[in-house]
């Protein structure tokens, strides 16, 4: 498909000085077995291209499924004209000599990759949600996996030509327990870039059991204590503290605004970068598309930048905002490789990829140890901040309080509150590299049109001071 | 479009085998996108996209597959290659118990014809109109296509031209005023007065603007910030599933708490914009009481969860969210909100809400836009972003005062995959208390 695109590619004539075809082909399964009964599996294929143009500082795109000369050439002649219509009013003056020129390809490797028949994986899902059935107080279980495989083909007028492939097995599943007006749930989330062998790597073999023993366990647990305390924020929480209060705020083109009127605005503005103390000086973050299984590694972004490892955030201190290629240069500062899109359909904007705390030299009995009294969370279930960023709300599905540097046991409903601008300070122990573990969520939500696209999140356990803890309702 | 959907199914049905049926759905779109940043143009397009999903019953077993259509001949080989597939694959599995499909065929059609302008014209009109305002938004205009086709002779058919210029002006920093124009017929002077209204209130938020301390305050939600109440709630709130499975966040109305007796929800899918029928052919009643004089009501069942819990469905979606909700009007008439809430918080938009303990159906959010503070039912200052952590029995119960007896028509700005056809008709409402922590 790919060399007869480029050959269609190549009959494709505008008038327009710079223009690109991106194709994105997708296919996706998704196997889910729920109450013991196979739900009616999920097959997907979406394939289809943009194409995208700039006349005199304008710019346009045209995305179509039609993928024969004649559509494509629809839509780039759609692109070229909404180009044309809107230079004279376009926000920054597109410039095709700026545009990157990369030649390349990320191609998997598929020696020693798993198979399993259809058969075998839905027995498997079988079992485990077969043995979260261990009470009568357990009311929902599920297990499901997504097998994704994505293809792209990047080309443009000056020379560019890229491709690269993705695949993705993402086991996960969920069981709740209920009595009376208590109901508590545990889930299992394994996202990272890889084939079948991700399932027996990611220990979702025996979660069913796990998940539901846990979630009877929050039945019974006290709700968690209220008051200012250390906070032990495992991985898999420390994920979604990085997603929302330092990878949001440093998209640059929330910064730049373009975001203002749906997914927000930031704290950050561009005077802050090379100075501002984010977090105090254990914290280090990384814009790094190079762990290879992590969920949003790539070579190359989908405005063709290469891309690297960069520090946003070093000994605490903010450095390099989150900024493709055409961001930098409205911004007139240096960025990351991070322009995306989430399919054919919807055009590139910046987005986090993979936004990493690095290890730090503390190990998690450390941590522990040092606590006077405070709460562990793991496990995300309640999200919410406001459009700068800033004062956030977030809860766990499980919690285990600590007192006296001994932990004393399960608490439920633990939600915690802050600010980001001073959050990070606080942060007074980093993990150490046994405690990294590298995590991801499929559905970061931005744009408009609107997108929701999969990024990761590596990170190992930190624990911060003076933190406002809280329970739910009894 | 149509006329290709149904031929589709039409030779795809001639394929079929004895005892297969087929189910169709497909949902369209020619769409024109065009973001707008600092009063100019920072990304326009347009998008035509095709998603037809085939389901393939045979032997009480299924399976789906969807593809992109290229709107070409191609079309119908790659149709078949997804039938030959799901042949393949329903042949591995098991029986499925709750497998439920509409057996009687009711086909239906119905076409909403709008004026929806050329794109290139609309960007000419805002970006000329907001002159040098900090206006940043979203305009998404075009033709949507829901069909749905099986092999026992149905045929449904639902289009709407429409636009939804989503937008905002800006003073500085968060200070922003939220504004919208929706419809079918796009009229200059109606964006116009728009403007001009949206930007007479900036002008309020020019005056220093207040941090309030956390603690309890009397306010007024807007008919956009309980749109943000009623999507939250919509997360399972209506669903037989999450009643069923203890997951609901209204659970603890299955034990004794309700509303207030002034709130009555209604999926209102007679007044709606959505399309009447779904994807297991089912078409769906006008009317679902969700929630009567402040009791828990209907659920929204879906034909699967009917099965499993042996219910009556009321052909819900696969999710059990409401498309078309509508809460009741009350007594108090907008011009008298600002006296009615007398001193308190004038709430316009709410953001990011979620559960902060979801089995108590209790919510954290955020204000967002235009909030400020009144007092003696007088705008005295603009209130810097505060966060609300308080029970939905709170707010709509004990401590409901009234609501508005205007109520506004709110159609989903919602792009995420495709154009959403979702509205809400709501009115606002005035609380005696809402905890603020943050």
């Amino acid at each position: 498909m790919l060399d007869t695109l480029r050959r269609r590619y190549a009959a494709l004539r505008s008038s327009a000085p710079y223009w690109s075809l991106r194709y994105f082909e997708e296919t996706r399964e998704v196997l889910a077995v729920r109450q013991d009964t196979l739900e009616p599996p999920q097959l997907a294929t979406d394939r289809g291209a943009m194409l995208t143009a700039m006349v005199d500082g304008g710019y346009g795109y045209c995305a179509t499924s039609d993928l024969s000369v004649t559509g494509l050439q629809a839509a780039l002649d759609r692109a070229t004209a909404w180009a044309e219509a809107t230079h004279t009013a376009s926000v920054f003056p597109y410039d095709p000599g700026r545009m990157p020129a990369p030649r390349g390809e990320r191609l998997l490797d598929d020696a020693g990759a798993s198979a399993m028949s259809r058969s075998e994986l839905c027995d498997l899902l079988a079992d485990e949600c077969r043995r979260a059935k261990i009470d009568d107080r357990i009311v929902a279980r599920y297990a499901a996996l997504e097998l994704r495989t994505v293809e792209q083909l990047f080309l443009a007028s000056n020379g560019a030509d890229v491709v690269q492939q993705f695949r993705y097995a993402i086991p996960d599943a969920h069981v709740t327990a209920n009595e009376g007006v208590e109901t508590q749930t545990r889930s299992f989330l394994h996202a990272q870039q890889g084939g079948l062998e991700q399932i027996a790597q990611s220990g979702f073999v025996g979660c069913g059991a796990r998940l539901a023993e846990e979630a009877l366990q929050l039945l019974a647990a006290p709700n968690c204590p209220s008051g200012r305390m250390d906070l032990l924020l495992m991985p898999d929480q420390m994920m979604l503290q990085i997603h929302e209060s330092i990878g949001h705020p440093l998209e640059l083109d929330r910064i730049l605004g373009d975001e203002r009127n749906y997914a927000g605005t930031s704290f950050v503005t561009p005077d802050m970068f090379g100075h501002y103390r984010y977090g105090s000086e254990l914290l280090d973050v990384t814009f790094d598309p190079s762990i290879t299984h992590e969920l949003a590694s790539y070579a190359y972004d989908d405005d063709g930048t290469q891309a690297e490892k960069v520090w946003l955030i070093r000994n605490g201190i903010l450095e390099r905002p989150l900024g493709g290629h055409l961001s930098q240069l409205r911004a007139g500062m240096q960025g990351t490789a991070n322009a995306r899109a989430c399919s054919w359909n919807r055009p590139t904007m910046d987005r986090m990829s993979n936004i990493n705390v690095e290890p730090g030299k503390s190990s998690l009995a450390e941590m522990i140890a040092s606590v006077e009294r405070g709460v562990l969370m793991r496990s995300n279930v309640s999200w919410s901040i406001d459009d700068s960023r800033n004062k956030f709300q977030f809860g766990c599905e499980w919690g285990e309080l600590i007192e006296n540097g001994k932990v004393k046991g399960v608490v439920r409903n633990s939600n915690y509150r802050g600010v980001s601008a001073t959050f990070w300070r606080n942060m007074k122990m980093a993990g150490n590299a046994q405690t990294f573990e590298v995590h991801g969520t499929l559905y970061c939500g931005k744009g408009e049109p609107n997108q929701v696209i999969h990024v990761g999140h590596g990170a190992p356990a930190c624990l911060f001071a003076d933190v406002d803890v809280f329970g739910g309702d009894a | 479009m149509k006329e290709r959907f149904y031929d589709l199914a039409g030779r795809l049905d001639g394929d079929l085998r004895d005892g297969e049926v087929l189910l169709h759905s497909l949902s369209a779109e020619r769409s024109d996108f065009v973001r707008f940043n600092r009063g100019r143009v920072r990304q326009a397009g347009s998008v035509e996209q095709r998603q037809l999903t085939l389901r393939l019953v045979r032997e009480k077993r299924q399976a789906a597959a969807t593809l992109t259509l290229a709107g070409d001949d191609d079309d119908l080989a790659h149709a078949r290659a997804a039938l030959a597939r799901l042949r393949e694959v329903t042949a591995q599995l098991p029986e499925d118990p709750w497998l439920m499909i509409a057996d009687t065929p009711q086909s239906s059609e119905s076409e909403r014809r709008g004026v929806v302008p050329a794109p290139e014209a609309v960007v000419r009109h805002v970006v000329g109109a907001a002159k040098d305002r900090d206006l940043v938004g979203f305009y998404a205009g075009g033709t949507m296509y829901r069909g749905f086709a099986n092999s026992l002779g149905q045929r449904n058919w639902h289009e709407v031209d429409s636009f939804n210029l989503d937008w905002s002006l800006y003073l500085q920093a968060d200070k922003a005023v939220k504004s919208g124009y929706a419809g079918y017929e796009w009229s200059p002077a109606t964006f116009d007065a728009k403007l001009a209204a949206a930007a007479r209130e900036l002008e309020l938020l020019a005056r220093p603007a207040r941090t309030i301390a956390p603690g309890d305050y009397r306010a007024y939600l807007a008919p956009r910030a309980m749109e943000e109440l009623m999507g939250l709630l919509s997360w399972g709130g209506f669903s037989a599933k999450a009643r069923q499975t203890r997951q609901s966040p209204l659970l603890r109305m299955e034990h004794g708490e309700h509303f207030s007796p002034r709130v009555t929800l209604v999926e209102n899918t007679a007044d709606g914009v959505a399309a009447p029928f779904q994807h297991d052919g089912y078409v769906k009643p006008p009317r679902v009481t969700l929630i009567e004089d402040g009791r828990l009501g209907d659920a929204l069942v879906s034909p699967r969860s009917a099965k499993e819990y042996s219910l009556a469905t009321n052909a819900a979606n696969a999710g059990e969210t409401p498309e078309s909700l509508d809460m009741a009007p009350g007594m108090l008439a907008s011009q008298d909100v600002l006296a009615a809430l007398n001193t308190g918080l004038y709430v316009s938009n709410l953001w990011y809400l979620n559960y902060s303990d979801r089995a108590a159906g209790r919510i954290t959010g955020m204000t967002r836009f235009a909030t400020f503070w009144v007092e003696g039912g007088h705008i005295v200052a603009p209130v810097n972003v505060m966060r609300f952590d308080d029970t939905i029995y709170n707010m709509l119960g004990e401590n409901l005062v009234d609501l508005t007896s205007e109520r506004e028509l709110l159609l989903d700005t919602s792009t995420y995959e495709e154009r959403s056809t979702g509205a809400a008709r709501l009115p606002g409402v005035l609380l005696s208390r809402l905890r603020f922590t943050l």
